[in-house]
């Protein structure tokens, strides 16, 4: 899919940190990837540059996940098209900070 | 009438305590930055309005977070802290080379008299300054590119430099500690370094007294006697007359001489504070006692100060970037446990008195001396 406006839901911590209430709609050009939907939210949000992926590899932080139509996207190349129910905006990306205490 | 700006940083956020200069009624704002760990938030001495936090997850990173109008709001300023050129390895726990990789800022040290001038130390070690307000950072690679660098080694809360001191009285001069490298200095502005830990005695590695490798918990300097510091070494309260070329104990009389802060007395040079811990194992006060220790002598002497503080069951502990000192005649003495408890006093640690009991655990406590 190409072009396209994504739900994207952030953990609480960053939409702290970027001052979002609630989730973010980014309208996405060309195919509908993470990465696409990254730069698009990290060129919305130039502070979450490096909270999500490293800032300099542009690799997936050890502690984030991505989900969307309750499948783990984390581990698919960034490259690889998302879920068409992500494209029409019927399901959010979810990024989620990994399960692991505090 | 002068007051007093208490910084704390905790595991959960960071908090401002605000008192006027008697320190009886205490304002308390916060949480800032609530859910993330505030590793030091301190502020410039040449701009008591301009505030500097480290913000750092495990998630999420690190950031940097500046204000302008003394904590009332804030701005996310960076979150870049790139080594200079390829990073090489260290020694990891196992003794195994292992890669340079930086997880977060420890300690921010403002220039004395350029608001947008900080240092920073980061783990793993190395020190990092901004010219613009905390925009843009810098390494300066010498320190790291010691010639020691592949032989230091994290100790138990990472491969952290905690400490930085600005001599005062000579711009190029600066002292940093790692754990576990030890104590460093440079004579040009931190453009080279030396390591400066002849004098110490670590029992946790192979030659006690090695040139690098030693636990240095925290050193302090007072502004108007630079070549005299103060150092808690993980075991050992120490003390050098020369800058550092040579150390010697001055844990004298204390219960225990492991721990973590150690803080000067604004106007009495040989006026030192330090909070004994009861071993590296058990990271609590000697029987279950919380009790601040002054010497009065530079040291081999030591007092207890007990009055207000809990004397049975405390099993808390107090970081190393923990405690402060303001500069009010009669000096006002700070500590944060890992209770988050905050104590005061306000009259150089003769009685204390908690400002606030409940916070998270405490990890840095600063204060600014205001007018």
């Amino acid at each position: 899919m190409t072009g396209a406006t994504v739900r994207v839901r952030l953990p609480t911590h960053l939409r702290a940190l970027a001052r979002i209430d609630g989730e973010v709609r980014l309208e996405v050009a060309g195919p509908l990837t993470t990465r696409s939907v990254l730069d698009a939210l990290e060129a919305r949000y130039p502070g979450l540059r490096g909270t999500i992926r490293d800032a300099g590899t542009l690799e997936r932080r050890p502690f984030v996940r991505f989900f969307a139509c309750e499948e783990d996207l984390s581990l698919e190349p960034p490259d690889a098209p998302l879920p068409a129910a992500v494209g029409t905006g019927a399901e959010p990306l979810l990024i989620v900070g990994a399960m692991a205490g505090g | 009438m002068s007051g007093v700006r208490v910084l704390v940083g905790t595991r959960k956020g960071a908090f401002v305590l605000s008192a006027d200069g008697t320190r009886e009624r205490w304002d308390v704002a916060g949480p800032l930055f609530a859910g993330w760990e505030i590793y030091h938030m301190t502020g410039s001495p040449a701009d008591p309005d301009r505030l500097y936090a480290s913000q750092t997850s495990g998630w999420f990173g690190q950031q940097i977070q500046r204000s302008q109008d003394g904590g009332a709001s804030w701005e996310q300023v960076s979150n870049r802290f790139d080594y200079d050129g390829v990073p090489g390895t260290h020694q990891w726990y196992d003794g195994t080379p292992h890669p340079w990789e930086f997880a977060r800022v420890w300690h921010l040290e403002p220039s004395p008299t350029d608001p947008d001038m900080v240092y920073a130390g980061v783990e793993d070690a190395a020190l990092f300054r901004t010219r613009d307000g905390g925009k843009e950072w810098e390494e300066l690679p010498g320190l790291r590119g010691h010639g020691s660098g592949p032989k230091w080694q994290p100790g138990a809360g990472g491969m952290c430099l905690h400490t930085i001191l600005l001599d005062p009285a000579d711009p190029q001069r600066i002292f940093v500690a790692i754990s576990a490298a030890g104590a460093f200095r440079s004579d040009d502005g931190g453009e080279t370094w030396q390591a400066i830990n002849r004098g110490l005695r670590s029992d946790g590695i192979p030659d006690p007294d090695a040139e690098v490798g030693h636990c240095v918990h925290r050193i302090a300097m007072h502004p108007s006697r630079p070549d005299v510091l103060f150092m808690q070494k993980h075991w050992d309260v120490m003390r050098s007359d020369d800058a550092g070329d040579s150390w010697h104990e001055i844990s004298g009389d204390l219960p225990s001489d492991f721990g973590f802060p150690i803080a000067v007395h604004p106007h009495e040079p040989d006026t030192a504070y330090v909070v004994p811990i009861t071993s590296d194992s058990y990271h609590f006060p000697p029987d279950g006692r919380l009790r601040v220790y002054r010497t009065r002598t530079g040291g081999g002497d030591w007092e207890p100060l007990t009055e207000g503080l809990p004397q049975q069951h405390c099993y808390v502990n107090v970081l190393r970037d923990a405690m402060a000192v303001d500069s009010l005649e009669t000096p006002g003495i700070y500590f944060g446990t890992t209770g988050g408890q905050v104590y005061a006093s306000a009259d150089a640690g003769d009685s204390w008195t908690p400002i606030v009991r409940d916070l998270p655990a405490v990890l840095s406590v600063e204060v600014q001396t205001l007018p």
